[in-house]
């Protein structure tokens, strides 16, 4: 015979299951976070860049920091000569967040916002959540 | 010819959306057009395939019976390789479905001096159990770019799948069994003389497209890095019909989307259809209780056949002959 | 094709060639391919374009708008079977079937790998039905239905036994039997059915059994081995005949009245239901159990299967008790009731002798005879002497259609444990769910085709051998009377020292019988060693 009933139950699991993204986020729109720059350091700053490029920074910084890590902890060479050929000091708690100094509204925006949990601070700690 | 062909095929598509996705003006088609024409296909295509099946009845119970029946109560019964009861069926559909079991039966047949053997033959079960699951946990990772917030499963499924923390981005467990197990159906397909007798290009052309999508996936997580920022800004874009093309996404993504567009496109149309036609297939999915029950086909015709009345006619003096009673002497 | 030996039969080469089947074009072999239907055998039942033609000619005689009738043909089907439409589309040709076929296994023939033998058909459809195959034709895997392919289609399909061993490996449950009851159907709306099939249909129709046999031919045959049973048992049986108010309608294949060794399990039957005093008819009408309907169409099958019911309302019996048959057994099992019934006229079989409600066949209100058997061992209703099988080591063949399509295994396991003594199982990937067919299953056991028989035969000779030398194993025992009829040639080509019985024949062996003589001879009138009268051999 049909069961046309059972097929019908199918296609509508089958129908949920797929368009869920759809139906789940019900047409709200979630455009990109944008990161703030605004500590009092980099305020400070004349120039306003990073150890290395934006774009650079946006796409690569995860393996970077990987790579500084193993070159700081493993091979105890603790400077970094970057692309514009100025050396660098190796420490994520004394170079990056020194300027990042605001995890939440830098950091954890973006991680948050397309689901990544570095374990970064499995380790280290957000000086700024110390003083709190 | 065909796995030449197939391969074209394949490389055509990178070229035309690694080019298209550096025309500024075709990243609209390539990151929104094209993806939703291509899932819109694979949903409704989809859907209408398996109506399209549904509108023929199954008119016969034909379950393909792998275990003893359900009989005399002292004997024991095979309640999930030939099951009579709906409780029965779902746990055979579970295992057929979640396990592979048919395929977990593969046995592999040689002659060696003058005897058929018969050795376990378990590596295209584990392949095809591996890659399944793989491209499942995949599509379920991805809706980490679909969904905002990221529902919680979604992220422990993700964060499982790279709990070896491997690199930073971490690599995926899930990513390596994929490769792996279709580069083995791949080589299976290439190397095994049965295997490629029976291979049609219907056969190498999702391989080589499933290597793509996975060898881009790849490469842009690794190699040549996107902001992965706005590639979530684009995908929750198409999520939540607000679409948007954000800056500085690189060609590998679009390459890696029109793929994956691509794949779904094709699927209503190919052999893909195994994911709803293992649901729907009459052999399976139908209890072992023809005899128990009364199963009606809905196109029968009452048969022509040689009535008892014609036969008697036919036979009545051979029949009064040997003494065998008639209806009418 | 007589004079290969077994050693030339074996040099089989699984290793298909490197140039794909659709450029291989098909080459019809004497050997392999069976007769066609004489047309007058059409024409009694009233079949499509009867016609005289031969396989070995160019022109087959078809009619001129032959391919708008296949084609509708397979239209009309992809409507009526969800099967057909589903197998069609889904297979990914993943190859778990391809060394699963005997027919494969023993020709090495590529296209008998059960995938080919339906891409032969698959192919057809992709490129007829689908816009993607009519486009691009050969890349998509289609091609047009052309007299040639036709004629491979035609080939192939009659080297199928329809046992469905490649289903169960199937990931998806294709089930090559059937797309190959599809594609005879779609052969058989040009005429073009086989006689070895045609012949049978047309006699079952009018005589109601497959042989032909006459109204009073089938009792003198019944009558004949009761004349052998008062002979070497000592017990007079006077079987009933279309008798008005019986209990129970006995229906079996015709091939256990007619030829050895299936007599002697017709013996074993008669015996049984003497010793029981059951309250049951024959039916010179409903005389075949068998059903070559079943490999010619569905619409032949049901019709000839039509007669079972029939005669048991007419007879007005409460139920019905079945041989030991192969595709009788999938045509009552999974079929009948819904040709045919309901059989509300019936009652829910209830086995006169324990009491035991028959609850797996309450529907189709039809039992088979081992499982009425098996019930009255377990029940201590019969008094067997194993030791007069003891001169027997048997094995057990499961038949396809009985394991496959039904799932019958431990009842006559049950019944030769417990009326020999010396059982011994094949290997495991050749038994139960995974038997492997006779070879000359789905109306292949001609004559001409004794090549291809006898290499489809080859895994379960095979299996039989290695338990003949590892066991001494003398005795295959089965529960189908294909295999009774077709068995013995395999075996005495590739295993001469085994011999086949059906289950009910050794049965009959150790049933002790009330007012018996003391047994000397067994059923088949042979001596039974040790038992004095070696020397008597005025067999029958």
């Amino acid at each position: 015979m049909y069961d046309a009933g059972k097929v019908i139950i199918g296609l509508v699991i089958f129908f949920c299951f797929f368009t869920f993204a759809f139906w789940y986020n019900m047409g709200k729109a979630a455009p990109a976070p944008k990161p703030k720059l605004d500590t009092p350091v980099i305020k400070k700053m004349v120039k306003k860049q990073c150890i290395e490029g934006t774009h650079f920074m946006r796409t690569t910084h995860m393996q970077l920091l990987n790579h500084l890590r193993d070159q700081a902890l493993r091979q105890g060479n603790r400077w970094y000569t970057n692309k514009r050929g100025e050396k660098v000091w190796i420490s994520l708690q004394n170079t990056c967040l020194k300027c990042h100094s605001n995890k939440k509204e830098f950091c954890d925006k973006c991680h948050n916002y397309v689901g990544v949990d570095p374990y970064c601070w499995d380790c280290h700690f957000d000086p700024n959540r110390s003083k709190l | 010819m065909g796995l030449i062909v197939s391969l074209g095929a394949v490389l055509a598509i990178v070229v035309v959306a690694w080019i298209g996705g550096q025309v500024p003006g075709l990243q609209g088609l390539f990151g929104i057009v094209v993806p939703y024409v291509a899932f819109v296909t694979f949903l409704f295509g989809f859907m209408y395939k398996v109506v399209n099946w549904a509108r023929s009845p199954v008119p016969f119970r034909i379950p393909t019976t792998g275990g003893q029946e359900f009989s005399l109560p002292w004997i024991k019964w095979s309640k999930l390789d030939n099951p009579s009861t709906t409780a029965g069926v779902v746990g055979r559909m579970a295992l057929e479905i979640l396990l592979f079991r048919s395929l977990f039966r593969n046995t592999r047949a040689e002659h060696r001096s003058g005897w058929l053997i018969y050795g376990p033959s378990k590596w295209l079960w584990l392949a095809a159990l591996g890659f399944h699951y793989a491209f499942f946990t995949i599509a379920i990772r991805h809706l980490r770019l679909f969904t905002q917030p990221i529902p919680g499963l979604i992220e422990a499924i993700d964060k499982i799948d790279g709990m070896f923390q491997i690199g930073a981005p971490p690599i995926y467990i899930t990513d390596v069994v994929f490769i792996l197990a279709v580069g083995f159906l791949f080589c299976r397909r290439l190397f095994l003389p049965k295997v490629r007798y029976i291979s049609l290009p219907a056969d190498y052309f999702p391989l080589f497209l499933l290597l793509a999508i996975g060898t881009t996936g790849i490469l842009m997580r690794f190699f040549f890095r996107v902001d992965i920022v706005n590639v979530k800004a684009l995908a929750m874009g198409l999520a939540s019909f607000h679409p948007v093309i954000p800056e500085g996404i690189g060609a590998i993504f679009f390459i890696h989307i029109t793929l994956v567009s691509s794949l779904f496109a094709y699927f209503p149309f190919s052999k893909l259809m195994h994911m709803g036609g293992v649901f729907m297939s009459p052999t399976r999915n139908l209890a072992n209780n023809s005899r128990m029950k009364m199963h009606i086909n809905p196109w029968r015709t009452p048969p022509k056949f040689h009535t008892y009345e014609e036969y008697e006619e036919k036979y009545r003096d051979l029949m009064k002959d040997a003494g065998i009673p008639l209806e009418r002497e | 094709m007589k004079d290969l030996t077994p050693q030339e039969m074996l040099r089989i080469d699984l290793h298909p060639p490197k140039t794909p089947w659709m450029d291989i074009p098909v080459k019809i072999k004497p050997g392999v391919y069976c007769y066609p239907a004489k047309p007058e055998k059409l024409e009694v039942v009233g079949m499509p374009h009867p016609h005289k033609w031969s396989p070995l000619d160019d022109d087959w005689g078809l009619p001129e708008d032959w391919k708008e009738i296949v084609l509708n043909g397979m239209r009309e089907r992809l409507e009526k079977y969800r099967s057909f439409k589903i197998f069609m589309d889904i297979c990914v040709r993943c190859g778990a079937c391809a060394d699963k076929c005997h027919f494969f296994l023993g020709s090495g023939d590529p296209k008998n790998m059960p995938v080919v033998r339906a891409e032969l058909i698959r192919s057809v459809y992709r490129g007829e039905f689908t816009r993607a195959g009519r486009i691009l034709g050969r890349l998509a895997g289609g091609r047009k239905l052309t007299e040639d392919v036709l004629k491979e289609i035609w080939y192939y399909m009659f080297q199928c036994t329809e046992c469905r061993r490649c289903s169960l490996f199937c990931p998806y449950g294709i089930d090559t039997a059937e797309v190959t009851i599809i594609g005879r159907e779609l052969i058989n709306l040009l005429g073009l059915n086989i006689n070895w099939i045609q012949e049978p249909v047309a006699n079952c129709y009018e005589t109601g059994n497959h042989l032909g046999l006459l109204p009073h031919t089938f009792k003198q045959n019944i009558e004949f081995m009761c004349m052998d049973i008062e002979e070497f048992v000592g017990i007079k049986i006077d079987p009933p005949f279309n008798r008005k108010g019986a209990e129970i309608l006995f229906v079996t294949p015709s091939g256990d009245i007619f030829a050895d060794p299936g007599i002697y399990t017709l013996s074993g039957y008669l015996m049984l239901f003497e010793h029981l005093g059951l309250d049951y008819t024959w039916s010179t009408y409903a005389c075949e159990g068998g059903n070559f309907g079943f490999f010619t169409s569905m619409e032949m099958a049901q019709r000839l299967n039509a007669k079972i019911y029939h005669e048991a309302k007419r007879l007005g019996v409460k139920w019905i008790l079945g041989g030991e048959c192969g595709h009788m057994w999938r045509v009552v099992h999974q079929y009948m009731a819904t040709f045919n019934g309901p059989a509300d006229f019936l009652e829910e079989p209830v086995s006169p002798i324990t009491g035991t409600k028959f609850e797996n066949a309450k529907s189709t209100k039809m039992v088979h005879i081992s499982e009425f058997t098996a019930d009255l061992i377990k029940h201590n209703k019969l008094k067997l002497d194993k030791s007069r099988n003891d001169h027997l080591k048997v094995t057990f063949h499961d038949s396809c259609n009985p394991s496959r399509g039904m799932g019958m295994f431990e009842e006559p396991r049950y019944i030769i444990k417990n009326v020999c003594n010396n059982f011994y199982e094949m290997p495991e990937n050749t038994i139960r769910e995974q038997t492997f067919c006779c070879g000359s299953g789905a109306g292949l056991n001609a004559g001409e085709n004794m090549e291809i028989r006898l290499r489809g035969g080859l895994p379960r000779a095979n299996a039989v051998k290695y338990v003949h030398e590892r066991f001494g194993v003398n005795m295959l025992a089965c529960v189908c009377a294909i295999d009774r009829a077709v068995l013995p040639a395999s075996m005495s080509y590739w295993v001469p020292e085994v011999k086949v019985a059906g289950v009910s024949e050794l049965v009959g062996n150790a049933l002790i019988m009330e007012g018996e003589n003391e047994r000397s001879v067994d059923l088949r009138g042979e001596p039974i060693p040790g038992r004095g009268e070696e020397e008597v051999s005025e067999d029958v």
